[in-house]
C-alpha cells in the first residue's frame, strides 16, 4: 500500500505529444508487409490486360512456365471457385445492377489493368520476367469510357447486364417528411426569386498512398495467415471467408504497419484473393507487392462525378430549395462501398444551412475504367464542393459578400441540436464564431480591399478570396442507420484493456491505424482515464488474432467510435478493480475514490494503485470470493449518432491573368472538431488534409485516353504536390464538444480535404469573376484558367446572371466545359 | 519495379568505355547519373543487355578554364555546376537554369553531359547550352570530334552522338558580364517544364547589343529563338521593346500538346516567358 501522495494529475488529453509510432514509421525500419520474408516464400507477378474491354480468346502460359525458377503460371480458369470473389458490401438499392467480380476473370476483361494470369516464381524478378512471356490473345470490345455517354447505354461496359446503370438512389425531403417540395420551391423562385443552375465536374482522383499495396499469405499453419497493407483486416477476413468457403476461424489477417490509405486501402482486392488462392493451391507462402504503376492503374480511384445542381432562393438570398442530380462513375465493378460513396454525400449537400426543401438524386454508372471507391472524405467532399460553389454563385448573383449570404442561411448556434432537411440531427456547433476567427486570421477585410484596388487598376495579377464553410458527418456509424441504408455491416467498434502483472497496460482496438497516430492518441486517453503513465500503455491493433473484433479505420471513425469503446473498457477495468481495492484496503467500496490511478479511502491516507491491483489480481492470493481474478475488460460501442465537425476555410489566391497560373497567397481555417486529444496529431491531419484537397482543386486528375488507357499512369503525369508547392497554413479551432460521445470529440481525418477544395476554386473564380467567368473546371490548370480568361475576353462565356435552365436538349453548362476541359 | 536483367561494366578510362561500347554495340546503354535511364529500365521501357557505367572515370568530371571557354566534363554533377564559381562568372545562364532542374537529390546525382546526351526537349539543360553556343566534345574509336550546338540536337531523344561514341565534355564559350535568366513554367515544383526560356543578354548603356534565347519543350529538340534574338539586337532594354521582340518567340517552334497544355497555350507561354526572361536578364 502506498503512503499518501498528491496525485500527479498532469492531463494527457490535450498534450502535444509527439507520436510514439513515428520513429519506426518514418525510418521505415518496421514491419511493412513487403518487409516480411518467410522460409520458402514464393513471389507473384500479375499479367494484366492492356485493353479496357476485351474478350480473352486464349492464354498461352507455356513459355512462362519454362522460364527460370518459375513454379507455376495460373489463370482464372485454373483457380476456379477457389479464387472467391470481390464483394460489394452496400447495394444502395434493392435492384442494384452488380456485375460479378472475379479476382481473375476467365472470359472477358472490363478495364485496363485487370489481372488475367499470375506467375509464381522463386524471386520477384523472375516472376516479373516470366510475366512478359505469358501470351494472351484478346479480342477487343467497344469500351464504355465517358461517364455521360455510358449513362446512355450507347456502349455497354458489361454486355450481359444490358445496361450500364447500376442504381438510382433518391432522397426527397417532401417524401421523407423532413422538408418541403423542392420542385415547387424552384418553380416559385423562377417567378420573382433567384434560380442558380450549374453543372460541376468532380474529376477522377487516385488516392496515391505512400506504401504500394502488398500481401503475403502463409498457408503452412493451421490457420492461413494473410498479411496485407490494408485498412480493413477484419472486413477482409470476413470477405475471404464468405467468398472462398474457408472458415473464418481458419483465417488470420494481419495489417502490420501500413503506409497510408486515404480510403485507397479500404478494399478487398483481387490481388489479395489471388495470393490467397495461389498459396492454398501450392502450399507455400507467397508474396505480391505491386509496382507504383500497377498501384496507380488498378488500386481503386476516387470521386468522378458530374453534379447538376439547382438552387432556389428568394430575392433576399434566403435559400428555398436545393436539387441535386448526380452521375457517379463506378468504374468496371461495384467496389466494396461502391455506390455508397456518393450516397454518403446525400445528407451533406444541405451542409450547415437551413434549407426548407431538398432533393438528392444519384445515378451510379458502370464504365470500362478502374473501379472507384472511398477516397478521403468519400461523398462529403463532393457534396461540400457542390454546395459551397453554389453559395458563392448565389452571392455573386446578389452582388453581396459570400460570407454574408452564408450567414443568412446557416443554422444559428442557439438552434442546436438541429434536425436538418436531410433528416440528420446535428449535435453542436457555432458557425459564426469559427467564421469570425477565420476572417481575423486571413485578414479578410484587408484582402477584400486589396482585391478591389487590383481590380480597379486592372493589375496583371488579380486576387481572389474563396470561402468554404463546411460540416461533415463522421464517426461511421450508428449500426441501425447503416441497416436502414442496406449497408452490409454495422458501425460499432470494439476495445479491450488488459492489465498486465507488471502494471503495464495493453490496449486492444478494432480500429486499424495506417498512419493516423492511434497508438499515441489512444495511449493518451487511457493514461488519463486510467491514471497510468503514457509510456506504460501499449496499443495493439490490426491482427485479427489479437484484436478479434473490429470494423477498422475509415470515415473519421477511429477516435469518435473506437476511442469511445476504449473509454468504456477502461471504465469497466476501474469498476472491476474497485471491489478488489476495497477488499485489500479493508474499506467499504462506497468510501473509495479513484484519482490519478489510485483508489484512496476518503479522509485517510490509505490507498492502492491500479498497478498494485493488477499485480494482486495476477497473483490471485487474496481477492473477494464473488470476483474473478482479473481486471481485464472489453467493450463494444455502437454510436448513437454521427458527429458533425465544422469549420470555416478561407483561401486567398493570386491569378496571373497572363499565364493563368494560380498561386495560393494565404490559407486560414478555423475548424470545430470538439475536444482535442492531441493538438499535434490534429495539426498533422488538418495540414495533410488541406494539401490533399487543394491538390484536387489545382493539380490532380486521372485521365484516360480514347482507348481506355490511363494516361496519368505515373507521377510524371499524375501531379502530386510536394512541400515545395504548399505554404504554411493558418490553423485554429473553436470548441463545441460533441454531445454524442464521452470525450466530446469529433472526427478530423477528412475535414481538411473536404473543406479546402471549394475554398480554393471559389478563390480562383473570385479572382477572375469580374472578367466574366463563373466557373473553371477542376483541376484549375493554368491552361484552363488562361483559356477561361481568353474566352471571357472574346465574349465566349456568359456572366453569372442569365444561366439557361436545364433541359433535355441542353445538357450541362458551357461554364464548366468551356473552360479548357 | 524491377528492371529486366542486364550485365554491367564500370570502366575507369574513356578508352575502356569506348572499347566496351564497340563490343556490345546497340545492346549497350551508357549510364551517367542514371536519373533518366534507371526509371526507363525499371518501367521496362528499355531492356539493354549491357549497362556501361561512366561513374568510375575521374577525367570526365569537373570544370576547367580553357581561355575563352569553360570545359565542363560530361560527368560533372548538376550540383557541381550550381556551385562552381567559374560557371557563375562566365556562364551564369547554366547556373540559373540548373537551380530549377528537378530537385536537390536529382541534382546531386544527375550529370550535365548525361542530361544533354539524353536530349529530352523538356530537359532544363538543353536550351541554355544551345543558347550559349556550346561545343560538344564527342570521343569515338577514331578520336575526338567537336560538334556545334546547332548540330548536336537532332530530334526527340536523338543527338549527333554515334552509337559507338561517348560525350566526354562540353565547351562553353565564356559569356562574362552577360545578364542571364531562366524562366521556367511548371504546375508543381518537381515537374519538367511546361515551357521554359533561357535568356542571356548583353546590355551596354541601356541598349541590348546581343541576346541569346533558348526554348525548352517547344519542339522535338531544344530551340533557339533566333527571331527574338534578331529583333532584340540594338533595342533599348525596355518593357515595350522587349515585349515586341518576345512576341516572336514561338516562330518556327512546334510545341507538343499534353495534359499540361496544348500547343496554342505553349506558344502563348513562350512569348510571355521570353519577355520575362529577357527583362530579368537585362536587369529591367
Amino acid at each position: 500500500m502506498t503512503a499518501v501522495q498528491e496525485p500527479t494529475v498532469e492531463r494527457e488529453i490535450g498534450r502535444e505529444r509527439r507520436r510514439k509510432e513515428d520513429q519506426r514509421l518514418i525510418t521505415g525500419r518496421t514491419r511493412w508487409t513487403d518487409n516480411i520474408n518467410l522460409p520458402g516464400m514464393l513471389h507473384l507477378a500479375m499479367v494484366r490486360s492492356p485493353f479496357a474491354h476485351a474478350k480473352i480468346v486464349s492464354i498461352d502460359t507455356t513459355a512462362a512456365k519454362d522460364a527460370t525458377n518459375v513454379v507455376d503460371v495460373l489463370t482464372g480458369a485454373d483457380l476456379g471457385e477457389s479464387q472467391g470473389a470481390c464483394i460489394n458490401a452496400w447495394a444502395i438499392t434493392e435492384d442494384q445492377v452488380t456485375p460479378p467480380h472475379l479476382p481473375m476473370p476467365t472470359d472477358r476483361v472490363a478495364f485496363a489493368g485487370e489481372v488475367v494470369a499470375v506467375v509464381v516464381a522463386r524471386s520477384a524478378a523472375e516472376a516479373r520476367d516470366a510475366a512478359e512471356l505469358v501470351d494472351v490473345e484478346y479480342e477487343e470490345l467497344p469500351a464504355a469510357l465517358d461517364l455521360k455517354e455510358a449513362a446512355t447505354d450507347a456502349v455497354l461496359a458489361h454486355p450481359d447486364l444490358g445496361t450500364n446503370k447500376s442504381a438510382f438512389w433518391k432522397f426527397d425531403s417532401a417524401e421523407a417528411g423532413t422538408g418541403g417540395d423542392v420542385d415547387a420551391a424552384i418553380a416559385s423562385a423562377r417567378d420573382g426569386g433567384i434560380v442558380i443552375e450549374r453543372e460541376y465536374r468532380q474529376q477522377r482522383l487516385i488516392p496515391a498512398f505512400m506504401e504500394p499495396r502488398s500481401v503475403v499469405v502463409d498457408p503452412t499453419g493451421e490457420q492461413i495467415t494473410v498479411w496485407s497493407a490494408t485498412q480493413i483486416p477484419h472486413i477482409l477476413r470476413f470477405a475471404i471467408a464468405a467468398t472462398t468457403g474457408v472458415p473464418e476461424s481458419k483465417i488470420r489477417v494481419i495489417a502490420p504497419d501500413v503506409g497510408g490509405g486515404f480510403g485507397g486501402k479500404l478494399q478487398q482486392t483481387p490481388e489479395e484473393m489471388i495470393a490467397f488462392a495461389v498459396a492454398r493451391r501450392i502450399g507455400k507462402p507467397v508474396k505480391f507487392t505491386e509496382t507504383r504503376s500497377e498501384s496507380l492503374m488498378t488500386a481503386h480511384h476516387g470521386r468522378d462525378q458530374w453534379q447538376k445542381l439547382t438552387l432556389a432562393a428568394d430575392k433576399d438570398g434566403k435559400v428555398t430549395g436545393l436539387k441535386v442530380e448526380l452521375l457517379a462513375d463506378l468504374g468496371a465493378y461495384v467496389a466494396i462501398i461502391g455506390g455508397g460513396v456518393p450516397v454518403l454525400g446525400a445528407f451533406m449537400f444541405n451542409s450547415i444551412y437551413k434549407f426548407p426543401a431538398y432533393q438528392f438524386n444519384c445515378q451510379t454508372v458502370l464504365t470500362n475504367k478502374t473501379w472507384t471507391d472511398a477516397y478521403r472524405g468519400a461523398g462529403r467532399p463532393e457534396a461540400t464542393y457542390g454546395i459551397e460553389r453554389m453559395m458563392d454563385e448565389l452571392a455573386a448573383e446578389l452582388g453581396e459578400d459570400p460570407i454574408e449570404v452564408r450567414r443568412r442561411n446557416w443554422i444559428d448556434a442557439s438552434e442546436f441540436p438541429f434536425t436538418t432537411v436531410a433528416g440528420l440531427e446535428y449535435d453542436s456547433g457555432d458557425y459564426e464564431k469559427a467564421t469570425q476567427r477565420a476572417m481575423e486570421m486571413l485578414g479578410y477585410d484587408e484582402l477584400r480591399a486589396e482585391q478591389k484596388r487590383r481590380r480597379d487598376a486592372g493589375d496583371r495579377v488579380q486576387l481572389g478570396i474563396g470561402v468554404s464553410t463546411f460540416t461533415e458527418m463522421c464517426g461511421l456509424a450508428p449500426s441501425r442507420v447503416l441497416g436502414q441504408l442496406n449497408y452490409g455491416a454495422g458501425g460499432w467498434e470494439h476495445a479491450s484493456v488488459r492489465m498486465l502483472a507488471t502494471g503495464k497496460v495493453e490496449v486492444v482496438t478494432g480500429a486499424s491505424a495506417h498512419g493516423q497516430g492511434h497508438e499515441t492518441a489512444f495511449s493518451q486517453i487511457v493514461a488519463d482515464r486510467l491514471g497510468v503513465p503514457f509510456d506504460d500503455v501499449e496499443v495493439l491493433h490490426g491482427d485479427t488474432q489479437i484484436s478479434h473484433k473490429g470494423l477498422d479505420t475509415y470515415g473519421s471513425r477511429s477516435l469518435v467510435v473506437g476511442g469511445e469503446a476504449l473509454v468504456k473498457a477502461v471504465d469497466k477495468v476501474i469498476e472491476k478493480a474497485k471491489p478488489l481495492a476495497a477488499h485489500l484496503l479493508e474499506a467499504n467500496a462506497e468510501d473509495l475514490e479513484y484519482v490519478g490511478g489510485r483508489f484512496g479511502v476518503r479522509g485517510t491516507d490509505q490507498g492502492v494503485t491500479i498497478q498494485e491491483l493488477a499485480g494482486a489480481a495476477f497473483a490471485a492470493h487474496n481477492y473477494p470470493e464473488d470476483m474473478e481474478p482479473s481486471l481485464d475488460a472489453e467493450a463494444t460501442y455502437d454510436p448513437v449518432n454521427f458527429n458533425y465537425p465544422h469549420g470555416t476555410h478561407l483561401c486567398a489566391v493570386e491569378v496571373d491573368t497572363e499565364t493563368g497560373q494560380v498561386s495560393i497567397r494565404k490559407y486560414a481555417c478555423c475548424d470545430d472538431i470538439g475536444n482535442i486529444i492531441n493538438p499535434l496529431i490534429v495539426a498533422g491531419q488538418v495540414h495533410g488534409g488541406l494539401v490533399q484537397g487543394i491538390a484536387q482543386a489545382l493539380w490532380e486528375e486521372a485521365v484516360y485516353d480514347d482507348s481506355g488507357t490511363l494516361v496519368s499512369g505515373s507521377f510524371t503525369d499524375y501531379l502530386l504536390p510536394t512541400t515545395a508547392d504548399t505554404l504554411s497554413f493558418e490553423v485554429d479551432h473553436t470548441t463545441s464538444p460533441s454531445l454524442t460521445n464521452t470525450l466530446g470529440t469529433k472526427g478530423v481525418g477528412e475535414a481538411g480535404t473536404i473543406a479546402s477544395t471549394p475554398a480554393v476554386v471559389n478563390a480562383v473564380v473570385d479572382a477572375v469573376r469580374h472578367l466574366g467567368i463563373n466557373d473553371i473546371q477542376m483541376p484549375c490548370t493554368p491552361q484552363r484558367v488562361w483559356k477561361a480568361i481568353q474566352g471571357a475576353g472574346s465574349g465566349g462565356a456568359t456572366p453569372g446572371a442569365a444561366m439557361p435552365h436545364f433541359s433535355e436538349d441542353q445538357p450541362g453548362q458551357d461554364s464548366t466545359e468551356g473552360a479548357g476541359a | 519495379m524491377i528492371p529486366a536483367q542486364f550485365d554491367y561494366l564500370a570502366p575507369t578510362t574513356v578508352d575502356e568505355a569506348l572499347a566496351a561500347l564497340a563490343e556490345h554495340g546497340d545492346d549497350a546503354k551508357i549510364l551517367a547519373g542514371g536519373q533518366s535511364l534507371l526509371p526507363v529500365l525499371r518501367m521496362r521501357l528499355n531492356a539493354p543487355e549491357m549497362v556501361i557505367d561512366l561513374n568510375k572515370i575521374p577525367e570526365l568530371r569537373g570544370v576547367r578554364d580553357d581561355g575563352d571557354h569553360l570545359v565542363i566534363g560530361a560527368m560533372t554533377r548538376h550540383s557541381d555546376i550550381a556551385t562552381d564559381p567559374q560557371v557563375g562568372e562566365h556562364a551564369a545562364l547554366l547556373q540559373k537554369a540548373v537551380h530549377h532542374l528537378a530537385d536537390e537529390q536529382i541534382r546531386h546525382r544527375g550529370t550535365f553531359g548525361g542530361a544533354l546526351a539524353h536530349a529530352d526537349p523538356a530537359g532544363d539543360m538543353g536550351a541554355p547550352a544551345l543558347a550559349l553556343g556550346c561545343e560538344f566534345v564527342i570521343a569515338g574509336r577514331d578520336g575526338v570530334r567537336n560538334v556545334a550546338a546547332d548540330d548536336f540536337f537532332v530530334d526527340l531523344f536523338e543527338t549527333a552522338i554515334g552509337e559507338d561514341e561517348i560525350l566526354t565534355a562540353v565547351r562553353v564559350p565564356k559569356h562574362t558580364g552577360w545578364g542571364a535568366h531562366y524562366e521556367k513554367f511548371v504546375r508543381v515544383a518537381h515537374q519538367w517544364p511546361i515551357v521554359a526560356v533561357a535568356a542571356a543578354v548583353k546590355v551596354d548603356g541601356g541598349t541590348i547589343t546581343e541576346a541569346r534565347v533558348g526554348l525548352t519543350n517547344m519542339g522535338s529538340t531544344p530551340l533557339r529563338a533566333r527571331a527574338v534574338e534578331d529583333a532584340l539586337r540594338g533595342q533599348p532594354a525596355t518593357e515595350d521593346a522587349v515585349r515586341d521582340a518576345a512576341a516572336r518567340a514561338a516562330e518556327g517552334a512546334n510545341p507538343p500538346s499534353d495534359l499540361n497544355g496544348d500547343a496554342e497555350y505553349r506558344a502563348h507561354l513562350a512569348t510571355v516567358l521570353t519577355r520575362r526572361a529577357v527583362l530579368t536578364a537585362s536587369g529591367v
